[in-house]
């Protein structure tokens, strides 16, 4: 699948902004006034710029509102509605901590709960798609979407302790996510006598294709710059996700810098990770246009 | 809403023949013409004289080599691809807007454009290939069996038919009602051997492709060889041979 720049920037931040507010709705950190503030800030600016992002990639943007339409049958559609109910219910809970010095404890968990089901219908999306074998591993992907935002905000709350440990059993999570994916699409019953039908009649190659010049189906799903990466792009991810943020919360003090070079670490981790997510997923359609 | 209707009162669709198609792409042709003039945004081309030209097609014909592991000679199969307007298809509950539907009368997959987003999530979902986005109007497109024509009051009969089987020179293209099985174009599948894309995911394709005939084989060693009609000279040339035998 194409890696596009929005959907990478939408999953990171985004996963992270829902993570940041699964511990703030459980009253982690403690805060009020100020510093709640700036806390609520970052949530907010990450989650909202996420989606932002995401909505970069939309080719007729002024239809977006039919979006929350489909909310029956469309996990995009229930991404949407969720997205916008939990940074509606954080609003009241934040006002409350900031400016009025109340912690609405109901309120906040009800917040949390909204935002791990934001972070689950995002996975969804992916994972919904029998099209995408690397993508339809249920509950691998949805539980490693989660426990990427739960990590991310552990982190971002400045939990280092339990931040760090969590960022270890996500990675180890990761690693296992990425061989599960190999096994799954080394053992595709897909192929092309399959796509084709053709398969019974003997061994099937593809000797012209449909169009000589470039298409959107080939830019969008057959996308295969940068797979011969993918093993050394695995190693620098897991370290920089894992590894060395894990290795400065566990091993230092904890303090700012420890957490914001943790952090920086992750962040970049993360997004790797995303970019492997989407380059690396074969789509089935391959198999129609693909040489051999 | 993008929920899949349980049956639809027609099936609408296409049965292509494999055996006939001889992948002249003129249904290619004929679609993008029709559908460039005709029911919603056009599908443009970008760079079309450049180095890196770019349209959009709802069809396109792919054509593959069949090597058959007995031994017996391969053969070419022309697939032209498109829409192939599923009953149980995956590229229309994915859709967040409602845009893409299924109709109860027909069973054709359409696109409503006043509604898509461009977001590209059906093409994802489709193993087909036969989403493609227009890069010009940013809207999903698709096969709409051309919608306006075969409806067409204001079109000759004769014409009232997909744009890809008026034109398919082959008659290799075939259009009609796959839930009647009274219809010409269902007792055309009940009396060949079709091929399934894709069973795997489970579409449920409306479309139906007819398989290639077996091929001729031709005998391994050829044809037998004649017997010699004689293998001793006689007469005039027996003599011949015999005296410039003795020179």
């Amino acid at each position: 699948m194409h890696p596009a720049p929005s959907v990478i920037i939408f999953t990171t931040l985004s996963g992270l902004g829902f993570g940041l507010f699964m511990w703030l709705g459980l009253g982690t950190p403690n805060v009020t006034g100020l510093p709640a503030f700036i806390w609520f800030f970052v949530a907010y600016a990450l989650s909202v710029g996420g989606l932002i992002a995401s909505t970069f990639h939309l080719g007729n943007r002024k239809n977006a509102i039919y979006a929350f339409s489909q909310w029956r049958t469309s996990w995009l559609s229930r991404e949407g509605i969720m997205a916008v109910l939990t940074l509606l219910t954080f609003a009241p809970y934040a006002i409350g901590l900031i400016f009025l010095g109340r912690h609405w404890p109901l309120l906040g968990n009800i917040g949390t709960l909204f935002a791990l089901i934001t972070v689950f219908t995002t996975s969804m999306m992916y994972a919904q798609l029998k099209t995408v074998p690397r993508w339809r591993m249920i509950p691998v992907i949805p539980f490693l979407f989660e426990l990427y935002a739960i990590a991310g905000g552990a982190l971002l709350a400045g939990e280092a302790r339990v931040a760090g440990w969590l960022i270890l059993v996500l990675t180890g999570l990761q690693i296992a996510a990425w061989m599960m994916g190999d096994a799954k699409v080394a053992n595709l019953t897909t192929n092309k006598g399959t796509a084709t039908g053709l398969g019974r009649f003997g061994s099937v190659r593809m000797l012209e294709s449909g169009h000589t010049a470039r298409s959107y189906v080939m830019d969008e799903m057959v996308h295969m710059i940068g797979r011969k990466h993918a093993q050394k792009l695995r190693v620098i991810s897991a370290l920089l996700i894992g590894a060395i943020p894990a290795a400065l919360l566990l091993f230092l003090p904890a303090g700012p810098l420890v957490i914001l070079l943790a952090v920086a670490s992750h962040v970049i981790g993360v997004a790797t990770s995303r970019w492997l997510f989407f380059a690396e997923a074969e789509h089935v359609v391959g198999m129609y246009s693909s040489r051999g | 809403m993008t929920a899949l209707p349980k049956t639809t009162e027609k099936k609408l669709g296409l049965v292509i023949d494999l055996d006939t198609c001889v992948g002249c792409h003129g249904c290619v042709t004929a679609c993008k013409g029709w559908n460039t003039q005709n029911y919603g945004a056009p599908l443009a081309d970008v760079d079309a004289y450049g180095a890196d030209p770019e349209g959009t097609f709802l069809n396109r014909v792919f054509s593959y080599e069949v090597t058959p592991d007995d031994g017996a000679m391969p053969f070419t199969v022309h697939m032209p691809r498109s829409c192939l307007h599923c009953e149980d298809a995956p590229c229309v509950t994915v859709c967040p807007t409602g845009a893409s539907y299924k109709r109860t009368e027909d069973g054709i997959v359409l696109v409503n454009e006043d509604r898509c987003i461009g977001c590209g999530l059906c093409a994802w979902a489709c193993p087909y290939g036969a989403r493609e986005l227009d890069l010009v109007a940013g809207v999903m497109k698709k096969c709409t069996l051309c919608v306006d024509r075969i409806y067409n009051e204001n079109l000759p009969e004769e014409d009232r038919l997909p744009a890809c089987v008026r034109t398919c020179p082959a008659g290799a293209r075939h259009f009609g009602d796959l839930g009647d099985p009274d219809s010409d174009v269902s007792q055309l599948v009940a009396s060949r051997e079709t091929v399934d894309l894709m069973p795997e995911q489970g579409t449920k394709p409306v479309n139906t492709y007819l398989a290639p005939r077996p091929k001729d084989r031709m005998a391994s060693d050829g044809a037998p060889q004649l017997e010699p009609v004689a293998t001793e000279a006689k007469g005039f040339l027996g003599w011949l041979d015999k005296a410039l035998e003795k020179l």
